[in-house]
């Protein structure tokens, strides 16, 4: 193969894997240039994670109490009827 | 009671005393923070949903195929549970999701799923307060539909593009943030058992109260 064989292999070569290359780049300009540190956002935009903590582990326990509550009412409620039917009807209890 | 309520009850009471410093003592996660720390009790919650809904799912279809009330008796307890843990885990959900994404709700493939599930269970109450006479068995086969519908839920990550975290972060879990985990999963787990034996409880005395007023009639 000649020189000049050569360097033209060579120029066909970065031709063509080159163009699929720089194709591929990450598109420059706005795109990337939309992204902002975290440190440097206002204060407004920067969200606090303790108070998204507490809250959900604050609501945790609020739902159990109220639903621990709530079951030992009605079986507080079932059972003080069940006492009344039983003095109003001694024959029953015993069913 | 039985003889192994009191001991739970301690061991359990024990444990939510200590959980917020196991928690806290569990290391931070690089990208999210503090903000992850509530992995700790978002995705116990849902263990405890799913575990109800299969107890509510498989108990129902042996009072629907057997005709065994008692077992209606503890799937009505059983679903009853799923939606208070199911309205914590929607809860603590998007209070995470608002720091990790940005935004509260996104209606992808595994929320929007989780939704349903709890909305299916939310409408077996009502059926069972609403529905009157015959209510029992229509809200059994919604348990067992709901019931089925557990697994798409939790594969639904890895299925189908979501924002969610997928089912691979809990066996990665690094060594402090896995036992950490996995203490909470067994407090959850125990509350669970404590909250069933009250419900199935109070199940049983209306079910006796009713017995009661039959008797009661001339």
């Amino acid at each position: 193969m000649t020189m000049l064989k050569k360097l033209s292999v060579l120029f066909l070569t970065v031709l063509l894997t080159g163009a699929p290359l720089l194709a591929s780049q990450p598109p420059g300009g706005a795109a990337t240039d939309g992204f902002v540190p975290l440190d440097s956002l206002p204060p407004q935009e920067q969200l606090p994670a303790a108070p998204l903590l507490v809250t959900a582990y604050a609501f945790v326990w609020v739902l159990l109490m109220a639903y621990i509550w709530s079951i030992a009412s009605r079986l507080r409620k079932v059972e003080a009827e069940m006492a009344t039917l039983q003095r109003r009807t001694p024959g029953a209890a015993g069913r | 009671m039985t003889r192994f309520f009191l001991p739970v009850f301690g061991v359990t009471a024990l444990m939510f005393a200590g959980a917020p410093f196991v928690i806290a003592d569990a290391p931070y996660e690089s990208t999210m923070l503090l903000v992850q720390k509530i992995f700790y009790f978002h995705v116990p919650a849902w263990f405890v949903m799913f575990t109800a809904i299969f107890i509510s799912g498989i108990w129902s279809a042996r009072y629907l195929f057997k005709g065994d009330r008692n077992a209606d008796r503890v799937a009505f307890a059983a679903a009853e549970i799923a939606v208070v843990f199911g309205l914590m885990g929607l809860v603590t959900g998007p209070l995470w999701g608002r720091k990790a994404w940005g935004v509260w709700w996104q209606w992808d493939a595994r929320l929007t799923m989780a939704l349903l599930l709890e909305a299916i269970f939310i409408g077996y109450l009502l059926v069972r307060k609403y529905g009157g006479p015959g209510s029992e068995k229509l809200s059994a086969a919604m348990a067992i539909f709901g019931m089925l519908n557990v697994p798409f839920v939790y594969i639904s990550v890895n299925i189908w593009r979501t924002i969610h975290p997928k089912t691979s972060v809990v066996p990665t879990l690094g060594p402090g943030m896995f036992g950490a985990f996995w203490f909470s999963v067994i407090a959850f787990m125990l509350l669970f058992a404590l909250l069933m034996h009250l419900r199935v409880r109070l199940e049983q005395q209306r079910a006796a109260l009713d017995d009661l007023y039959l008797a009661e009639e001339p």
